[in-house]
């Protein structure tokens, strides 16, 4: 009998897992781009948008999926025109731990979406709401604030950096405080 | 009882061979290479089905027959033993020839193979993408470099060549009726030479598992008479139709103003994304998101609507768009022939 228990654990363990990858391609209407609300500046004291937060955010960030969807995003919008791979140039760096608008992940939603002072386009309906919220995941990853268990973990060419998964907490460098 | 089920079997026969013909079948040749690879087919089956037929009948002889009865069952018989032995020498034998005469065979099939493009005019870069196929058409002077996606036309009984490759993982192409399947390997380029003898339309599929949306990975080799290939190039050469009517002048507007500029090009506009099929000529190809859908004004609006429901999994997201635009954006692209 305890052989039998012990591979059922087993078996309900290895299920939880599959929620890395589950795949959520559909949006939900009810938060479809058009229901936001349009911000009123983009300019905002201390940096934070004080925005509720999103369930897409706390969904799409620990999901492989969606992390790997937002890297491939990037690539295809050339967000590396600007921000190389996540070194910066024209655009900031995206993978060191300063922060101008914050680092959670409704502020770079709202970054991606609305643009921001000097250079930063607004993609406000030209990405759908839920590949914005991808490639906000992404670009948290980029500074070691995804799980590692779901950033992604290789390239499809050359590697700029080391994969998503092993970047270091950028704030703390790897080291704990 | 028994007639009906004879008939069932019957019909059930002929229903399995009709499998056999059709646009998208290796038994069905309609070029060259398929023609000898289909030579080689049957002759492989024929062959080994007479061989397993002989060693069956060898196999069921002694089981039949009852032995003789020995006087001295432990008593050795050299003469008997010797006739044995040589019987299975002279099988061993065969066995040997029949190997090295299908190896033979096959090598010359192979040499036929690679001299069909020896002399091609054509070269095709064919791209694969999860889940479609990127068409570019290479030709000396730039301005006549050609783009398209999901259907290659080719010329009639003149030897094309593709390049194969591919941008995320291995995909394999495969059009039974004119040629072998052949990969295409990311960071590789592979050769694959081609022949359709007669003008028609020929079936290709992935034939690789390269993710979710692998069995909606079609493509169609479209074989037309030299002059009418030519003249579909120079139709495809131009930018996109200019929109006629309020509907897809309105449609044109909004196709620039969303999400589908990130990714499509559309000759003549500013839309310019290379990351997604063509569809400068989207409305001159026969079908949808790589052979899924046929082309028709519903389809395509099913297809914009809910891409997720037709391919889930496909690239293409879900856009919020209201019925007044998608209706737009679909008159804009059924004018663009």
């Amino acid at each position: 009998m305890r052989p039998i228990v012990l591979l059922l654990l087993f078996t309900l363990l290895a299920l939880a897992a599959c929620q890395r990858e589950e795949r959520d391609t559909r949006p939900q209407s009810a938060l479809g781009s058009g229901e936001q609300p349009t911000p009123v500046t983009t300019l905002e004291p201390g940096g934070q948008r004080p925005s509720p937060t999103d369930n897409k955010a706390a969904s799409f960030e620990a999901n492989a999926f969606h992390l790997s969807e937002g890297k491939r995003l990037f690539g295809w919008f050339n967000c590396s025109g600007c921000h190389a791979n996540g070194g910066g140039g024209m655009g900031p760096a995206l993978m060191d731990q300063k922060w101008i608008y914050g680092s959670s992940m409704e502020s770079i939603h709202a970054t991606i979406r609305d643009g921001r002072p000097n250079g930063m386009p607004s993609f406000r309906d030209k990405i759908p709401d839920d590949q914005i919220w991808e490639l906000a995941a992404f670009v948290r990853s980029l500074s070691g604030n995804a799980p590692s268990s779901a950033a992604p973990s290789r390239n499809d060419d050359m590697m700029a950096h080391p994969s998503e998964n092993r970047m270091p907490d950028a704030a703390t460098l790897g080291k704990s405080p | 009882m028994k007639r009906l089920a004879s008939i069932a079997f019957a019909t059930a026969i002929v229903l399995f061979l009709q499998g056999c013909a059709g646009w998208q079948s290796a038994l069905d040749p309609k070029g060259p290479a398929a023609s000898e690879l289909a030579w080689l087919i049957w002759f492989f089956a024929g062959l080994c089905a007479v061989v397993w037929v002989l060693v069956m009948a060898a196999l069921a002889v002694p089981l039949m027959m009852r032995s003789r009865q020995h006087a001295e069952p432990l008593a050795l018989d050299a003469g008997a033993d010797s006739r044995k032995l040589r019987v299975v020498m002279i099988a061993v034998g065969l066995t040997a020839v029949i190997l090295v005469g299908l190896t033979l065979l096959s090598f010359f099939a192979n040499r036929t193979l690679a001299a069909i493009g020896s002399d091609a005019a054509l070269t095709i870069r064919v791209t694969g993408h999860q889940w479609w196929w990127e068409v570019r058409y290479e030709d000396a002077t730039p301005s006549r470099i050609l783009t398209t996606a999901n259907e290659i036309h080719i010329p009639a009984g003149e030897p094309v060549r593709l390049l194969l490759t591919s941008t995320d993982v291995i995909h394999s192409f495969w059009v039974p009726s004119l040629s072998g399947k052949l990969d295409l390997i990311p960071g590789r380029m592979n050769v694959l030479d081609i022949k359709a003898d007669k003008p028609g339309v020929y079936r290709g599929q992935c034939a690789e598992f390269c993710g979710a949306q692998h069995a909606n990975m079609g493509t169609f080799i479209i074989a037309e008479p030299r002059a009418k290939f030519d003249a579909w190039w120079n139709d495809q050469l131009q930018p996109a139709a200019a929109p006629t009517g309020d509907e897809a002048k309105a449609g044109e507007n909004l196709f620039l103003k969303r999400p589908c500029v990130m990714c499509h090009k559309i000759g003549g506009t500013p839309a310019g994304g290379t990351v997604a099929p063509d569809l400068t000529h989207v409305a001159s190809r026969q079908t949808l998101a790589a052979g899924t859908l046929t082309m028709s004004r519903g389809n395509l609006a099913a297809w914009i609507a809910d891409p997720q429901g037709v391919k889930p999994g496909a690239h293409m997201p879900v856009v919020d768009l209201s019925g007044d635009e998608l209706n737009d954006i679909v008159a804009y692209l059924e004018g663009l022939k």
